[in-house]
C-alpha cells in the first residue's frame, strides 16, 4: 500500500518551509502548505521544542528530528497518549528558555549550536527527568512510524536503508528443501 | 435475568484457559471461557511499532489499557508508587483472546528433566524457595508432544544433545536459516557448543489449515497478519467453540470466585462489556488468568470460610512470583549481519542451561528476535552517548550489523517477590488492584551475570569487533513469563494446589496457568503451560465422567 507521501522530496519540503513563514526554523511548517498551527504548544514553545530535537538528533548528510518533525510527533502525542507529560513540557520548556535567557539573552532556538550544547547539558543534569522524556519522545518522532505525526516521510527508515513501507512480510514460502 | 449454570467456567483465555476449555468442551461439558480483553481478528490489527506487547511508548497493543487497569508497585526500597499498564513495572501480559500466545515470539520449549527437579538437583539455597515440582518429565512428556502436535510446534532439536527425551520429533521442520544463524552457528561449532533450531509454535509448512510463516518484520508484538503463529485464539479454542459447548464472553472482568456455605466453589461474579454485573454459576471454576491476575482473583476471593482468600490458608497464594532474569550481550561486527527475516531468533544452545560450576541452573541462549528501529535503540552500548551526532551516527551504522545473544536465567524463587491485592487501590470497578513487591535472588543475579558471559564469548567467536554485555536488572520479575504464584505440590502447608492443579482446600477450583510453577526453567515458559493444562484439563475431564466434580 503506497503512502500518501510518496517519495521523498526535500526539495519541495524545503522551498515549502522557506515560504511558509520567514523564520529560519523549520518548525513553522509544522503542517507544510497548511500554515502552523500547533495542538498543544504555543508557537515559541513549538520552536524550542523543535530546536531542542534538532540537537539530540541533528541533521547531518541525512535529516534530523526538525527535519523528520519529531515536534509534530510530540505535539501530537501530547494531546493523545502523552497527555500525562503536558506539565513536564511546560515546565521543561521554561527552564530551557530561562537558561537560554543566561547565555546572551536571546531565545533557545536562535542561540549558536554551541550554546544549544551547553543548555542541553545543564537540563540534562539539573532537570534530568525532563531531558530523559524528551530525548525518547524525540527517538520516537524520528524512529518512529510517520503515522504518529513524526519521521516525515520516513526520513530514518531511509537512513537505515529500510523497504518503504516497512510493514507487510516478505520471501513467502520459501522452506527448507525436503 | 440469571446466567445458565454450566459444568465450567474458566477465567482467563491464554495459554492455559484456553487449553482447558477444550479438553472440557470436547469431553462434553458445558463451558464458559471469560476473557477480560478483546477477540482480535489477525489480519484487522494495525501494525504499530510505538504501540505493541513489545514497545508500549504509546500503549499496549493488545491490552489491558491504561484508563482502568492500575496496579500498585513496590520497590525494594519500600517506595510504592501506582503503575499503569504500559509502563515498565507493571508485569503485563496481553489482555485479549488468546493471551500472551496472540502476540508472543512463539518460542516452544520443553523444561528439561533436571527443571522439574531442581532442589533435587542443587540443594537448597539459602533465601530461596526452591523445591521440586511434584510431576516429573516424564509424566509430563506425553503432554508435551500433545501440545506440539495439535497446536503445531516448527524447529528442530536433534542436534540438542541436551534435551529431554522426547518419543516424537517435531510436526514441522525449521525456517531457512537467516544471517545471523550463519554467522552464529559455526562460531558455536568452533567453541565446542551445540546449536539448533529453535522450536517454534508457528507454521513453516501448511498444519491446521493455517499457512505457513511469511517471515515479515512484524513478529513478536504483534498480531501474525498471515495466523501462521500459533496461539491458543487459532487453535484450542476454535476447537472448543466447534464443539457447540463452549462459549466464549468477552471484555468479562471477573470480581471474584463464589463459595457455598460447604467450601465449595459455585462460580463467579463479573461485569460484562457494559459494566453490567453478572454470576455465573458452574460445577467447576478454573482460574487462568496468569500469574499476577490469578493471584489477585482468589486473594479478592474472601468470604467468611476463607477471610485470607481462596487457596491461602497458609499464606501461599501471590507468594514467590517469577519469570526470568534476562541477561546476554550484542555484538557489533565489520559487516552487515541483519537480514531483516521475520521471526529473527532462529538459533539457540543448551549447553548452559545446567551444569555449570557453582551455580544452581542456568539459561537457553539465542539469538534475539527481529527488532524495528525505535526498538532497536535500547542495544547501544554505554560508551556512545545517549543523544547527539555520534548516537544517531551509531544507529545507522549498527542497525544493520549487530547481533544479540540472549536467555532467560531460572530464577530462585523467593517468599517476599508476591503478588497481593492492594488494601487501597481499585480499579475501574471497584476492585482491589495487584499490589506487586519484593525483588530477585543475588544467585539469579549472579548465575545471569554468568550467561551474559557466555553469550559475548560466543559472540566474540562469531567474529564481532566489539561487545557489550546485557547485564540483568535487580527488580521483581514479571512481565510475560510470569509464574509461580499459586504453587504446585503436595504438602497443603507449603503449596497452593495439587499435581492436577486443583487447589488443595476447594475440591472443585482449579488454576491452571503459569502460576502453579514451582520453577520456571531456563526457558521461555509457553508450551510448559500447555502442557500442564492439557495434563490437568485431561485428568479433570476423565474424572468428570464417574464424578461430575464432586470427589
Amino acid at each position: 500500500m503506497p503512502r500518501k507521501n510518496g517519495p521523498l522530496k526535500r526539495r519541495g519540503f524545503l522551498e515549502a518551509a522557506l515560504t511558509a513563514a520567514a523564520s529560519s526554523s523549520l518548525v513553522s511548517c509544522g503542517r507544510a502548505g497548511g500554515g502552523a498551527y500547533w495542538r498543544f504548544f504555543t508557537a515559541a514553545e513549538a520552536r524550542t521544542v523543535d530546536a531542542i530535537c534538532e540537537r539530540i538528533i541533528p541533521a547531518d548528510d541525512c535529516p534530523g528530528a526538525s527535519e523528520a518533525a519529531a515536534v509534530n510527533f510530540i505535539d501530537l502525542q501530547l494531546t493523545r497518549h502523552y497527555k500525562k507529560h503536558r506539565d513536564a513540557y511546560r515546565q521543561g520548556i521554561a527552564k530551557v528558555e530561562e537558561a537560554a535567557r543566561e547565555r546572551g539573552g536571546k531565545v533557545f532556538a536562535e542561540l549558536a549550536p554551541e550554546q544549544q550544547l551547553e543548555v542541553l547539558a545543564e537540563i540534562e543534569e539539573k532537570h534530568a527527568g525532563f531531558f530523559a522524556l524528551i530525548r525518547a519522545h524525540t527517538m520516537q518522532g524520528y524512529y518512529g512510524d510517520p503515522r504518529h505525526g513524526g519521521n516525515r516521510e520516513e526520513v530514518s527508515w531511509r537512513m537505515l536503508g529500510l523497504p518503504s513501507p516497512p510493514v507487510r512480510g516478505r520471501v513467502p514460502y520459501e522452506t527448507k528443501a525436503g | 435475568m440469571a446466567l445458565k449454570h454450566v459444568n465450567a467456567v474458566i477465567v482467563g483465555s491464554g495459554a492455559g484457559g484456553g487449553v482447558a476449555a477444550k479438553e472440557l468442551a470436547t469431553a462434553g461439558l458445558s463451558v464458559v471461557l471469560l476473557e477480560r480483553g478483546k477477540f482480535h481478528s489477525p489480519a484487522g490489527c494495525r501494525k504499530d511499532d510505538l504501540r505493541n506487547q513489545r514497545t508500549s511508548a504509546l500503549g499496549n497493543g493488545f491490552g489491558p489499557g491504561d484508563e482502568r487497569n492500575p496496579r500498585v508497585l513496590v520497590d525494594e526500597t519500600g517506595k510504592e508508587r501506582i503503575v499503569l499498564a504500559s509502563e515498565g513495572g507493571y508485569s503485563n501480559n496481553a489482555a485479549c483472546v488468546g493471551g500472551g500466545t496472540f502476540s508472543y515470539g512463539a518460542m516452544a520449549w520443553r523444561f528439561m528433566e533436571k527443571d522439574f527437579r531442581m532442589k533435587s538437583t542443587y540443594g537448597a539455597v539459602e533465601g530461596s524457595t526452591l523445591d521440586d515440582w511434584p510431576l516429573t518429565y516424564d509424566e509430563l512428556e506425553p503432554y508435551y508432544e500433545k501440545a506440539e502436535w495439535e497446536m503445531g510446534v516448527s524447529g528442530d532439536d536433534s542436534a540438542n544433545p541436551f534435551r529431554a527425551p522426547r518419543k516424537r520429533p517435531l510436526p514441522m521442520p525449521p525456517l531457512p536459516p537467516n544471517r545471523e544463524y550463519e554467522v552464529l552457528h559455526p562460531a558455536a561449532k568452533r567453541l565446542g557448543l551445540h546449536p539448533f533450531d529453535i522450536p517454534m509454535l508457528r507454521n513453516t509448512a501448511p498444519y491446521n489449515g493455517r499457512g505457513p510463516c511469511m517471515r515479515c518484520r512484524w513478529c513478536v508484538g504483534f498480531a501474525c497478519e498471515v495466523d501462521a503463529r500459533t496461539g491458543t485464539h487459532n487453535t484450542v479454542i476454535p476447537a472448543a467453540l466447534a464443539t457447540g459447548n463452549c462459549e466464549l464472553r468477552t471484555e468479562c472482568i471477573v470480581r471474584e470466585v463464589l463459595v457455598d456455605n460447604r467450601g465449595r466453589a459455585s462460580g463467579v461474579v463479573y461485569f460484562d462489556a457494559e459494566d453490567r454485573r453478572q454470576e455465573q454459576t458452574a460445577d467447576l471454576v478454573i482460574v487462568s488468568g496468569g500469574a499476577v491476575e490469578s493471584a489477585r482473583l482468589l486473594l479478592n476471593s474472601k468470604s467468611r470460610l476463607f477471610p485470607n482468600g481462596l487457596g491461602n490458608r497458609h499464606d501461599w497464594v501471590g507468594r514467590n512470583l517469577q519469570s526470568h532474569t534476562y541477561s546476554g550481550a550484542v555484538g557489533l561486527f565489520n559487516f552487515d549481519t541483519y537480514d531483516d527475516l521475520g521471526p529473527g531468533a532462529q538459533i539457540a544452545i543448551c549447553d548452559y542451561n545446567h551444569g555449570n560450576p557453582g551455580l544452581a541452573g542456568g539459561a537457553m541462549l539465542a539469538n534475539e528476535f527481529i527488532r524495528l528501529p525505535y526498538q532497536f535503540l535500547d542495544y547501544a552500548p554505554a560508551y556512545v552517548p545517549p543523544w547527539g551526532p555520534a548516537h544517531k551516527e551509531w544507529v545507522r551504522k549498527a542497525f544493520r550489523r549487530t547481533i544479540v545473544v540472549i536467555g532467560p536465567t531460572q530464577e530462585m524463587p523467593i517468599f517476599e517477590a508476591r503478588v497481593q491485592a492492594d488494601p487501597k487501590v481499585k480499579d475501574y470497578w471497584g476492585i482491589p488492584v495487584a499490589r506487586l513487591s519484593g525483588g530477585k535472588h543475588p544467585h539469579s543475579i549472579e548465575i545471569a551475570r554468568f550467561m551474559a558471559g557466555k553469550a559475548e564469548a560466543w559472540l566474540k567467536e562469531a567474529g564481532a569487533a566489539r561487545t557489550w554485555r546485557r547485564q540483568p536488572s535487580r527488580g521483581l520479575s514479571g512481565g510475560q513469563h510470569q509464574a509461580g504464584t499459586c504453587r504446585m505440590g503436595g504438602d497443603p502447608k507449603t503449596s497452593v494446589v495439587d499435581k492436577y492443579c486443583r487447589v488443595h482446600d476447594v475440591d472443585n477450583l482449579h488454576v491452571i496457568d503459569a502460576s502453579v510453577h514451582v520453577t520456571n526453567g531456563g526457558f521461555n515458559p509457553v508450551l510448559t503451560i500447555l502442557a500442564v493444562a492439557y495434563h490437568a484439563a485431561g485428568h479433570l475431564a476423565k474424572t468428570w465422567k464417574n464424578t461430575r466434580g464432586r470427589v
